[in-house]
């Protein structure tokens, strides 16, 4: 039942944070700190998500730290999300076959 | 500004549809590494399925479920919700400066329930001012592929052999890589910062008293020093901003 309760707190906060600006603000963001630190803040925490949690995702340490070289790989030459997403989960599965 | 408005609803909509639904099968496989996330918390299908059609946010998702796991105060989720969440006020704050200022109030709601990362992507492409119904047709064949996914990754997550448990749960982190690795080989302050962000996290998990602090904290207190710090260090130009987008 707590569940239910944490759904409530994400979703109302998630989508507040989203409407409020389109609403409220009709001007640019002004300051140039906060215009910055907010331009900053998705690629820091998406960073900081993905390693080392990556190695501790999968069932090899190996086949997590493959996956990590080769999503960067494919997402550097430019391929799209769906593309990177799976030829991270088809590396772990190849590597596994001979690791696990 | 210039885009013929009237009788126009249903042919924007079916390119909002169009555009939508190779979105819909990306977000599948990644919402189904989520509900594999979300099923080692204790969330049931129903509550996964909800908490993805109310929130569509992979990070957010994320370390939300990671805090529940963690049975943390609401007070944290909320917090760790807002700083996940951080860059939706951007990306909303950029839609709001390419909205006809005459458009109503209930189209700048339901346009902004799910601005992300995919849907702003495609939405900020195409020229002159939003069309809502762009956005609709776009929520419309990607939403209900990130609920189900996420909901049949808790159930088929049990059914699954472990190998396959373990490759489809690297999906998540290859959809992070996707987002920001290419602006991070175009710019590099934020190559520097995504390299800054895997030492420090990688750092956090492994000294003592850090490594206790739940990882959904630890996520909130490094984004927030680091991002404020590199702000600090190198604030960027107004006009980068925009062109950036």
């Amino acid at each position: 039942m707590k569940n239910y309760l944490y759904i409530l707190v994400m979703g109302i906060v998630t989508i507040t944070i989203r409407i409020l600006p389109l609403t409220l603000i009709r001007k640019q963001v002004k300051n140039r700190f906060l215009q910055s630190f907010l331009y900053y803040v998705p690629y820091v925490t998406l960073a900081v998500m993905t390693f080392p949690a990556i190695i501790h995702a999968t069932q090899s340490k190996i086949s997590g730290i493959v996956a990590l070289v080769v999503g960067t790989i494919a997402a550097w030459l430019g391929f799209d999300l769906f593309k990177v997403a799976v030829s991270c989960c088809g590396i772990v599965l190849i590597l596994e076959l001979f690791l696990v | 500004m210039h885009a013929p408005r009237l009788g126009s609803h249903r042919q924007v909509l079916s390119q909002g549809m169009r555009d939508g639904f190779p979105i819909g099968l990306g977000y599948l496989a990644v919402s189904f590494s989520l509900g594999i996330t979300a099923r080692n918390a204790g969330i049931t299908p129903i509550q996964g399925f909800l908490m993805s059609l109310l929130c569509n946010a992979s990070a957010g998702e994320y370390v939300g479920i990671t805090l529940i796991a963690a049975s943390a105060s609401f007070i944290e989720v909320a917090l760790a919700t807002i700083v996940t969440n951080l860059r939706y006020i951007l990306m909303s704050c950029a839609m709001s400066q390419r909205m006809d200022p005459k458009l109503p109030l209930h189209h700048r709601i339901l346009v902004g329930y799910d601005i992300n990362d995919e849907v702003f992507g495609i939405t900020i492409a195409r020229p002159g001012n939003l069309d809502p119904w762009y956005s609709y047709g776009a929520f419309a064949t990607s939403v209900p592929f990130w609920a189900t996914g996420t909901a049949l990754g808790i159930v088929a997550g049990n059914l699954l052999p472990l190998r396959l448990v373990s490759a489809f749960s690297v999906a998540l982190y290859g959809m992070f890589l996707a987002v920001i690795i290419p602006p991070a080989r175009k710019d590099k302050v934020v190559l520097l910062l995504v390299l800054m962000g895997f030492a420090a996290s990688f750092v956090g998990s492994l000294i003592p008293f850090f490594s206790q602090i739940a990882e959904g904290t630890r996520t909130i207190i490094l984004t927030i020093v680091i991002s404020a710090l590199a702000a600090f260090i190198f604030p960027r130009k107004q006009e980068e901003e925009v062109a950036a987008e």
